[in-house]
């Protein structure tokens, strides 16, 4: 904002009246102060009066932000007491069962601040609570935004942007894990250790060089440490900071609707009731933190005693978000039948050997990853659509992305669910081999069978919804016609509901282009297979003849008067 | 030794020579173990002719079919003969035995035998060979273990199945390692004696019975001191706390977002 353009605005009078504005009372007189030197008139009028739509859906977002929040404020509390030292030390504080008992300083500062410190546990619990729910947003927000086709463009590079905020998320909470150095975290460590000892050549180089020797060493808790409240935690709020930037920048998607459009934002501005609201909402988010961290215990770290290479404690598990890495480890088996699937490359200082059923967990691991990452350009490369959307998918309206993104979901749920195999078990009392085999079977049948029936449903839905637009709700009343005829009455739905209903996009199967040379290529081949099983059997939005045709039908008979607003909705419709 | 300095050359001597080592390491060995298996029986009880009477009438009756007439064991229940009356005291006592159905493993149930037939049936498994006895109430006795130590030895010797906090874990085919809250001192020392089911066995010369009283007291401090963070949800550690963030959790929030973006009117 130039000089100029103030200049040009308003008049020499006008600004000295502001100057000598003298407000009648105290508050005002604050008020004033304050507000000619921060000009939070701007600010205010500027984000004020900012449009967002209305939906409980987007509200995933903010809970991630708040329990972000709530997660650095409890962790700075912390930080005042916990040492990240792993010297040795011998345990002299009040928790009896350990008193006495050589340990890092690391595990005993975290002893003391669970029992030691008014408060701490709370804190504690508070932190480790506001972590998972911290990741649990960001993922159900990241579900909300794949599922309406928010990641289109223009927002590609934001959920770019979200997407390595999730990935900063679990580094954040696998390193917090990892801290207090009791048997569970030192667990977990020892499986990264494993898994990065896996990597051919290299791998126990990069161990080495990240414990500082061989595992555990007495470095590798210092340097999480600042990873965990120094970098990572940095990043985040950079990439949060980036991350509403762009939402600002981009507007709101909204869910169609009437007079939603592309060119608009339907909703209320955030002054004032938006941000009591969502002002108000951050309590609630604290209130929710704060129930469970005083009810429920999170992470007992004085059950799982200092942490010693030897011992192994079952119900050893990581953090929820973690979980399907561990979990892929249970899947993949290490012997098929008597075949082991690792080998020895032999060589002249006495063989390498590759770790293979190691290896092989990260190929799940980085399609998922880097699927999550490019799936905006690969839906638009399949899709072959290169235009804005602010306007949201139903997830019916989309069959194609919906079915593949929920055969993701039950692929990572698989993978989540082969982490709790021994507790599936015993609590389900069924035997912990045959829960593995089952889970290997879902690993590779399940994707696919979810992709069929989620396809088929989101069909029969939009199939329904065409039923609905054209006859209308069962009224649940017979009707009697004079000449004997029996009929089952349909109330017409409403205007309101009837553009939902009718108004969305349905992109018809694109045939395969020829490129420059006149050619059709693999890739492009590939594309419209692609694209075929996206769209070939797609239902077809009500069209306007139809939706005639169908009041024709009524029981008056003839469409004596349409309602102007229904058949006005259909025509709304882009495609 | 000239006799001896002849025949040596016989063709017959490297067998001799060989049986004599063979019957030395063989007896050494044999009265070694039976130095711990006297160690382990040390604190046998007394029991009387009539106990062992009523003992083998109470077997006949109820474990027989499956253990033999003779406790000798069949192709559906193993010999009884040297288990000890530890191992009767634990498996009756903790109504394991008689066994409800055939399965992975056998599972706790209220006791079927009152203490007394627990008692006389142990008296006639003790009287059919030697084995680990009834533990001693010296042994017991919690005030006297070492708990930070008892914490150390479960935790090396005991939690990669029971778990940390004895909330129990799985094994495999369906067989699991069960939570040991509300287990009775006796039972859990005559568990670490006999190994029963699918346990190891944890004998003297391993953990002695003075470790064993220093694992109890872990156990039962555990049990006794509470929860300190709130409801444990089952002490099952990340699984629990993953399944409450995405049930309860996620139920207030969606309950408290829904509420904030209803319109009143």
């Amino acid at each position: 904002m130039s000089t100029q353009s103030l200049e040009s605005k308003y008049t020499e009078e006008q600004y000295s009246e502001v100057d000598q504005y003298q407000p009648a009372t105290r508050t005002g007189r604050i008020a004033n102060y304050v507000d000619t030197r921060v000009g939070g008139t701007g600010m205010v009028r500027e984000f004020g009066r900012k449009v967002f739509p209305d939906h409980w859906t987007f509200m995933f977002g903010e809970v991630a932000l708040y329990s972000f929040v709530i997660t650095v404020i409890s962790g700075a509390f912390l930080t005042f007491w916990f040492d990240p030292s792993m010297a040795s030390t011998r345990y002299d504080g009040s928790y009896v069962p350990l008193q006495g008992v050589e340990m890092s300083t690391a595990y005993s500062t975290a002893l003391q601040l669970s029992f030691d410190v008014r408060g701490g546990l709370f804190m504690r619990q508070l932190h480790h609570w506001g972590a998972l729910m911290f990741v649990m947003a960001m993922a159900i927000h990241m579900l909300r935004v794949f599922f309406t086709g928010a990641f289109r463009k223009p927002r590609e590079l934001n959920w770019v942007v979200g997407c390595t905020l999730l990935l900063a998320g679990l580094g954040a909470g696998f390193t917090g894990y990892s801290l207090p150095d009791e048997v569970l975290s030192g667990n977990g460590l020892r499986i990264i250790d494993g898994m990065l000892k896996a990597i051919p050549m290299v791998g126990t180089y990069i161990s080495f060089f990240l414990f500082g020797g061989e595992f555990p060493g007495d470095e590798v808790i210092p340097r999480l440490y600042s990873l965990h409240i120094f970098i990572i935690p940095a990043v985040i709020l950079i990439l949060i900071a980036v991350h509403l930037f762009m939402v600002v920048t981009h507007k709101h998607t909204q869910y169609p609707g009437p007079g939603r459009t592309e060119r608009n934002v339907v909703g209320y501005p955030i002054g004032p009731v938006y941000a009591a609201k969502a002002g108000g909402f951050f309590f609630v988010v604290f209130g929710v933190l704060a129930l469970l961290a005083g009810t429920f215990q999170i992470n007992a770290l004085w059950n799982y005693g200092p942490y010693d290479p030897s011992p192994v404690q079952a119900g050893t598990q990581p953090d929820w978000y973690i979980g399907w890495f561990d979990g892929l480890l249970r899947l993949m088996p290490g012997y098929i039948g008597d075949i082991p699937l690792e080998f020895v490359i032999p060589t002249p200082w006495g063989g390498n050997s590759v770790a293979t059923p190691v290896l092989v967990t990260f190929l799940p691991i980085t399609a998922l990853l880097l699927g999550l990452f490019v799936w905006p350009w690969i839906e638009a490369w399949i899709t072959g659509d290169k235009k804005e959307h602010h306007i949201l998918d139903r997830p019916r309206n989309a069959p194609g992305r919906t079915a593949f993104g929920m055969a993701m979901m039950i692929w990572y749920f698989v993978m989540w669910a082969a982490a709790s195999s021994d507790l599936i078990a015993t609590h389900f009392s069924l035997s912990f081999n045959d829960v593995l085999i089952w889970l290997r079977v879902l690993f590779f049948a399940g994707p696919i069978l979810t992709f069929i029936i989620t396809k088929r449903i989101c069909l029969a839905l939009q199939r329904k919804d065409r039923e609905i637009v054209l006859h209308g709700n069962e009224a649940g009343v017979i009707e009697m016609l004079p000449h004997g005829e029996f009929r089952e009455k349909h109330t017409r739905v409403s205007d309101y509901e009837l553009y939902t209903l009718v108004a969305y996009e349905s992109p018809e199967v694109t045939p395969a282009r020829p490129n420059a040379k006149g050619k059709v290529g693999l890739l492009e081949k590939s594309r419209v297979r692609l694209n075929r099983t996206f769209f070939e059997d797609r239902v077809a939005p009500v069209s306007r003849e139809e939706y005639i045709e169908a009041l024709s039908h009524d029981d008056h008979g003839t469409p004596a008067e349409l309602p102007a607003g229904s058949v006005g909705a259909i025509e709304s419709r882009k495609s | 030794m000239k006799a001896l300095s002849q025949k040596r050359r016989h063709p017959l001597a490297a067998v001799a020579l060989l049986l004599l080592g063979l019957l030395l390491t063989g007896g050494l060995y044999a009265a070694a173990t039976s130095i711990n298996d006297a160690q382990a029986t040390n604190a046998a009880e007394a029991y009387s002719a009539s106990d062992v009477e009523e003992g083998e009438r109470l077997f006949v009756a109820n474990c027989a079919t499956c253990h033999g007439i003779n406790a000798e064991g069949s192709d559906a229940g193993p010999s009884l003969i040297g288990s000890g009356a530890a191992a009767v005291d634990f498996q009756v006592g903790t109504g394991r035995m008689p066994m409800q159905m055939s399965g992975p493993q056998a599972q706790k149930k209220p006791a079927q035998f009152n203490d007394e037939q627990t008692m006389q049936l142990s008296a006639y498994v003790a009287s059919l060979g030697s084995g680990p006895a009834v533990p001693d109430e010296e042994y017991l006795d919690v005030e006297q273990g070492n708990i930070a130590r008892g914490g150390e030895l479960f935790r090396i010797n005991c939690a990669m199945c029971h778990n940390a906090a004895a909330a129990g874990g799985a094994l495999t085919e369906g067989k699991y390692a069960p939570a040991l809250d509300g287990v009775e001192s006796r039972h859990i020392y005559a568990a670490m004696v006999t190994g029963p089911q699918n346990m190891p066995e944890f004998n003297d010369s391993n953990i002695p019975p003075e470790d064993k009283r220093d694992i109890i007291a872990f156990l039962k401090n555990n049990e006794s001191q509470g929860v300190p963070g709130g409801f444990s949800l089952g002490s099952l550690g990340p699984v629990s706390e993953g399944l409450l963030i995405w049930t309860l959790g996620l139920a207030l929030l969606i309950g408290s977002m829904v509420w904030l973006t209803s319109r009143s009117s």
